[in-house]
């Protein structure tokens, strides 16, 4: 699965390659056909087909003569799949941090750490907010427990 | 300039994932965020039903970090490795491989903060090792610097769906 997610990510990090990728979604094509909107040389669209072959993304139909290239989908839902709960993590991460940097920027503000910028002191955010006055970390964790967040 | 809260998530080259995210917040603040365990239990959880019963940052070039998170449902997952950089409160660069990787070898992730009017942009850079790189099976010289992007990827998604 690792490895053919390398190979997929690398195979999809050219554009020729992408371009190719957009053209087999249309339909199954020869190698004549593919280099045809390229100006390259069928032994270059040839290289890039066997990338794409080596990640699983195209694979050759057995009509003798023409072996058209056709799409495959699966390393491509697999690559979309992995990005998409890498981002869901640190999304939802990251959500939380930004609570949480409001916290410590208000803490930071009411122990005067902070020069100029606590000319805000009207700050919504400081409503209801820690009554104490130091901004340790033991602090703000303990002012928070597990199910604050969404 | 990008704003608050928008995360962007990109592949760059073949071993690459870059991801970028703009804090309402001075750096200093980020970085201790980054590598204070105690604040980092309270936000590094992913989606819900994540806690983060383990935490451990030796924060020096050497030092070692250890993460385990466990679900409601009882599954675990544990993740660690070695600061290899550390210029405070702007970069730390440190090794990571999850107990149970699901690449080969080891990555290397690297935290670049910079600030500018009181926010901060995060780009978290995290690099694969990768076999096929390794064996310089591509060399082709276009690769370099070519980012796939997610949304490319989304795009051809969408269009093969359309079929």
């Amino acid at each position: 699965m690792s490895a053919h997610l390398d190979a997929t990510f690398a195979a999809l990090a050219d554009p020729t390659r992408r371009a190719i990728l957009a053209r087999l979604a249309i339909g199954e094509a020869s190698v004549l056909e593919l280099a045809k909107p390229f100006a390259m040389s069928q032994p270059a669209i040839s290289k890039h087909l066997k990338v794409l072959e080596r990640a699983g993304l195209i694979s050759r139909g057995q009509q003798a003569q023409r072996r058209p290239r056709r799409l495959d989908a699966r390393p491509l839902a697999d690559a979309t799949r992995w990005l998409e709960q890498y981002r869901q993590f640190w999304e939802a991460s990251f959500q939380r941090l930004d609570a949480l940097l409001d916290q410590m920027k208000t803490l930071q503000k009411k122990s005067g750490h902070e020069g100029p910028q606590t000319t805000r002191a009207a700050d919504p955010r400081a409503k209801g907010g820690k009554r104490r006055r130091s901004s340790t970390d033991e602090n703000i964790s303990s002012t928070r427990r597990k199910g604050d967040y969404p | 300039m990008t704003e608050a809260g928008a995360l962007k998530l990109t592949t760059r080259g073949d071993r690459e994932i870059v991801m970028t995210r703009v804090f309402d917040a001075p750096r200093a603040l980020v970085f201790k965020a980054f590598t204070t365990p105690e604040l980092v239990k309270q936000w590094l959880l992913g989606p819900p039903g994540w806690s983060m019963p383990v935490c451990e940052i030796d924060l020096r070039v050497g030092g070692r970090y250890r993460y385990v998170w466990r679900h409601t449902h009882g599954n675990e997952m544990g993740m660690g490795g070695v600061y290899r950089e550390i210029v405070a409160p702007e970069k730390v660069v440190a090794t990571e491989k999850f107990d149970e990787s699901w690449y080969p070898g080891e990555a290397v992730g690297t935290i670049l903060l910079i600030e500018q009017g009181g926010r901060t942009t995060l780009t978290q850079t995290v690099l694969y090792e990768s076999r096929e790189a390794r064996d310089g099976v591509l060399k082709s010289p276009m690769e370099s610097g070519v980012a796939a992007g997610y949304d490319r990827l989304a795009t051809l998604l969408a269009s093969m769906k359309a079929q």
